[in-house]
């Protein structure tokens, strides 16, 4: 696994070797570890935005949370702005560091007005001096992301799912943080809404400066929001380069039949790709294969894939791959 | 020329909730030839898994068909009784849904299940029943079939379930496949593989297929002709290629500059302004007049008529008819 | 696309009506935005009392409860008997006011209205002591509807707090919480009752403790029993609530904003918490009712004279076939009483929790 020595400046987000994994009960007395990350390193500079794909079950999400501490790491170091984060460390960190939520319906809160769900991390860190002074912050966030002022008094269920997310981003901006992990944050809006909620990450990172740690599974959507991508496979990095680079020479197997699965909103281009099927099911994070996790569905898989599980090399132009093969 | 197999005819249907009568569709009209793949694409709230329902006519209790006519080789669907909807639904139209693991009854194997389609459906009984089933599951690609059937649904994967699905469905090789967003709640690896077995199954056993789904990328990959919907209406009714590179409905277009393409990396989305329709308050006029960046004083106050267009395909603007005019006036000059 | 069916379809042709080209000129913002209401403002309170009141037997109960608590209220202060009086004329106790049906005079209150007296009518008729059966069966209420609701507020704060402090905290604690709650839930609740009142009989001498007379040991055995056995249904409800409400994102939004244990529990789950606890309570107050009508049934409730519906009920069963209305009328109280809390816990259920909504 490559470590990326840094300097403090270089990077804002430095994860090295992250590791979480759940014990799950089989039997009796017996509980084995699920490994939903199993080794992970990557790093993101200041206003960048790493996308981080893979399938369901890959340990995305996981890696979303780990960082920000919601879960107690089991091995690996986080990096942020050059210092670890750590029990400690975490509860000053948690104003730079926030997140943006998948399910619009439940990531906010039912009985809450608005301006109280965006000014919850205002009043957790004791960012003003008055009730006035915390009102005009909100209703700053509110347009900032495109709502109506005077819709700070309603309650979240009155408004539709692109406006709620709206304001889960308002909320995640609250405390003006410097990294913001988007977990599946376009996943569930209509196609139509999902491009005006991307256009304002993408604003708002012009405007302000914020990296993005970019998780999910539209390869499209990702495609189009990264500066550079990682693919994820049961729990770690297969692949990890610049957006156009990944799209256009992709390395890993797994990344080449990920990309030829997407399907593109074009006919013509539909009927003159050429499909990668794979064969098979997603092993159980249970029982991962020994070696390369992948190796069950390669159609390259050699002896050495069974044997050692293959880290991160460097290709060239920052593309890295984890694979004996390729 | 293709045989029509089913034609909806101006279909309304609306639910009853206590907020007031909710119009889901508002006179849906369609074709499907035999042997076809035809997409229904919309966004939610647009009534296409409605419109789906209604013809399968398992809408909820409180919805009902309330005008139009669903022909189903030449029989009015929606005067059917209960007795001739059982057989219509499974034999001559099935559906396959969304989620994989609440369509499957999770107490019973699957081969208790494929065994009542079949049993229901066709003559087969007992061990017949059992070798049709296996027979089924083979076609879909399930590996170790024997093994399967005894299984319940949860020892298998969300693929595998969507299979299983596709086989009761078409066990007894119905007419119509109706597939309400069969793989959206799946990977995308999956997905690619069960579009793929759609697609060769449609090939080998010829039936018609109706994809409701909100995914254009699925769409474009699958369909040989596309209606799209908005707000409980058709907008734009065409083959694929003219919806995707000849659209001439707003809201088509719209749709189609706000979704990322490979060919348009880094340029910036074009979003569809304000939020989608409140179905409990349709506009008089056009659905989607609203969200519209061309609307005309037209818009708001009538309902588009359905215009052909010169390749032939048929869009609901008043922009259409409005550049009609101009054509025919600068014609007569 | 070959024409067919409904394109062959009578269409309007777009020249056929009155084309005023004017309107094909562009829309305003203003004209479009007319379109796009924004629906009033409801809080989830303001939704669910709508709800609530839409519902009929809600509204039934409701009403019913009312007319009863103003029963008992109005009544003591308009009619002129005590719970505990026997029935005086002139000063002297009347023996043949005894057992008297509805509306029926003993012989000297005949006497007494003859000469010119007002005689308030026993709309009860009397108890064999010759006490208004009434204005018992009043007091009985107002007994049974204190006892009931003490007993259920006792219980919801016990179960709340215990049910919420396990739920949140989960792991460890929450397994011995429950092992205790298990425990607990096991032992024989009818056995406590008459266990822990022989014992308060000797512990409390009543010549100490006045005011513990009046209530009587029994009483407080059975508030009591309800403080230690009875809440563990409302912990293991509670409990289960908050393990679902902690599944939400914004219990997880809180945590990555910064905020602490304290401030997620009072903030974010207890609210959200809250219609479902108060069901639950509202639930609980004619359960209690019922359980101390039927201790005092059996004799292990409220003291003579001080009437409760069970006891009532109790002594009503010697000449039941004489005088049947002295089962009658606390009985159809007890059932009107359970049977409107029940039905409005119900349409409090139907209106607010969370679960049935679309």
């Amino acid at each position: 696994m490559s470590k990326e020595t840094a300097s403090k400046s270089e990077y804002l987000v430095e994860v090295n070797g992250l590791k979480q994994y759940f014990p799950v009960k089989v039997g009796f007395m017996k509980s084995l570890p699920l490994k939903a990350v199993d080794g992970v390193s990557f790093a993101i500079r200041p206003g960048e935005t790493l996308g981080l794909v893979g399938e369901s079950g890959c340990g995305k999400t996981t890696v979303g949370r780990s960082l920000l501490r919601l879960y107690t790491p089991t091995a690996g170091d986080v990096f942020f702005d050059g210092e670890r984060v750590d029990e400690k460390s975490i509860t000053h960190m948690r104003k730079q560091m926030q997140m943006v939520f998948q399910d619009p319906y439940s990531s906010l809160n039912p009985r809450m007005t608005v301006e109280d769900i965006i000014g919850e991390p205002l009043d957790v860190h004791k960012l003003y001096a008055s009730k006035g002074e915390r009102r005009d912050k909100v209703l700053e966030l509110m347009e900032l992301v495109g709502l109506n002022a005077e819709h700070a008094t309603r309650y979240a269920h009155e408004f539709s799912g692109g406006q709620r997310q709206r304001i889960g981003i308002a909320r995640a901006l609250a405390t003006n943080p410097r990294f913001i992990v988007c977990d599946e944050a376009v996943s569930a809006l209509d196609v139509s809404i999902q491009a005006q909620v991307i256009n304002m990450f993408e604003e708002l990172q012009e405007k302000l400066g914020v990296a993005y740690l970019f998780i999910a599974h539209d390869l499209l959507v990702v495609h189009h929001i990264s500066d550079r991508i990682a693919v994820m496979y049961l729990g770690r990095i297969v692949e990890i380069a610049d957006s156009n680079e990944l799209n256009e020479n992709p390395i890993h197997p797994y990344t080449q039949s990920l990309l030829s699965a997407v399907p593109y909103p074009d006919p013509k281009m539909a009927k003159e790709r050429q499909r990668i099927v794979l064969e098979g099911d997603v092993p159980s994070p249970l029982h991962m294969p020994s070696g390369c996790a992948f190796r069950t569905r390669c159609k390259y898989a050699t002896e050495r894939c069974a044997q050692e599980c293959p880290g991160l090399t460097d290709r060239g132009n920052g593309h890295q791959v984890a694979c004996w093969v390729k | 020329m293709s045989e029509t197999i089913l034609s909806v005819q101006n279909l309304h249907t609306s639910f009853k909730t206590d907020k007031g009568s909710v119009k889901a569709v508002n006179g849906v009209s369609f074709n499907l030839d035999k042997g076809k793949i035809l997409g229904i694409v919309g966004e939610s709230g647009s009534g296409k898994s409605v419109t789906a329902y209604s013809i399968m006519r398992i809408l909820e209790s409180n919805g009902s068909i309330t005008e139009g006519q669903v022909l189903y080789k030449g029989q009015d669907i929606t005067k059917f009784t209960e007795k001739q909807m059982r057989e219509f639904r499974g034999k001559c139209c099935s559906i396959i849904f969304q989620d994989p693991m609440t369509s499957l009854n999770p107490v019973f194997t699957i081969g208790m299940q494929l065994k009542e389609a079949i049993e229901l459906h066709t003559e087969r009984k007992g061990k017949e029943a059992e070798a049709r089933a296996v027979e089924m599951l083979t076609l879909v690609g399930v590996n170790e079939p024997e093994k399967r059937i005894k299984q319940y649904p949860f020892e298998l994967s969300g693929g595998m379930r969507q299979r299983v699905m596709i086989a009761m469905a078409l066990a007894c090789e119905p007419d119509i496949l109706i597939a309400d967003e069969p793989t959206t709640a799946l990977d995308v690896t999956i997905q690619a593989q069960i579009l793929e077995l759609m697609q060769s199954l449609q090939k080998k056993l010829g039936m018609a297929i109706i994809m409701v789904t909100h995914d254009l990328g699925v769409i474009a990959d699958m369909c040989d002709e596309i209606i799209v919907m908005y707000g409980g209406r058709v907008c734009e009714r065409g083959t694929a290629e003219d919806i995707f590179y000849r659209p001439h409905h707003e809201y088509t277009k719209g749709l189609l500059r706000s979704i990322p393409n490979v060919d348009r990396i880094g340029e910036k989305l074009v979003p569809i302004p304000g939020t989608p329709i409140n179905l409990l308050n349709m506009p008089k006029g056009c659905a989607f007049c609203p969200r519209c960046e061309n609307a005309m004083k037209i818009c708001i106050e009538e309902q588009p008529p359905e215009m052909q267009m010169p390749d032939g395909h048929f869009a609901s603007c008043w922009l259409n008819v409005k550049a009609e005019m101009e054509a025919q006036k600068g014609g007569r000059q | 696309m070959s024409t067919r069916d409904i394109d062959k379809m009578p269409k309007k042709s777009p020249f056929s009506f009155q084309i005023d080209l004017q309107k094909f000129e562009k829309a305003t913002d203003e004209e479009k935005r007319q379109q796009d209401v924004m629906s009033e403002s409801v809080s989830f309170f303001k939704d669910g009392m709508r709800k609530l009141m839409k519902n009929p037997l809600a509204v039934g109960s409701i009403i019913a409860l009312i007319l009863i608590i103003a029963m008992v209220i109005i009544v003591p202060r308009v009619v002129p008997y005590s719970y505990s009086q026997i029935i005086t004329v002139n000063g002297k106790r009347d023996k043949t006011a005894a057992n008297m049906a509805p509306f029926e005079y003993s012989e000297k209150e005949l006497e007494y209205m003859a000469d010119g007296g007002e005689v308030f009518p026993h709309i009860m008729g009397t108890d064999e002591l010759g006490r208004d059966y009434f204005v018992r069966v009043v007091y009985g209420t107002r007994v049974s509807l204190i006892v009931g609701i003490f007993a259920a507020v006792l219980v919801l704060i016990i179960g709340v707090i215990y049910g919420s402090i396990s739920g949140y905290f989960g792991g460890k604690v929450d397994l011995i919480m429950m092992r205790i709650v298990d425990i607990i839930y096991s032992l024989p609740d009818m056995l406590m009752v008459v266990l822990l009142s022989v014992v308060m009989r000797e512990i409390l001498s009543v010549d100490k403790y006045p005011m513990l007379q009046k209530i009587g040991t029994n009483m407080l055995s059975m508030f009591m029993v309800f403080g230690l056995l009875y809440w563990t249904g409302m912990a293991r409800m509670v409990r289960g609530q908050i393990l679902t409400i902690k599944q939400n994102e914004y219990v997880l939004a809180a945590r990555v904003s910064g905020a602490k244990a304290g401030r997620i529990i009072r903030k974010h789950i207890l609210p959200n918490s809250v219609s479902v606890i108060f069901i639950a309570a509202a639930l609980q107050v004619p359960s209690a009712i019922f359980t101390e009508s039927f201790l005092s049934f059996i004799g292990l409730g409220v003291q003579a004279p001080m009437p409760s519906l069970g006891s009532l009920a109790s002594m009503a069963r010697s000449g039941l076939t004489e005088y049947p209305y002295k089962l009658v009328f606390p009985a159809i109280l007890i059932c009107l009483i359970t049977l409107a809390f029940n039905l409005l816990g119900d349409g409090l259920r139907d209106a607010f929790d969370p679960k049935l909504r679309r």
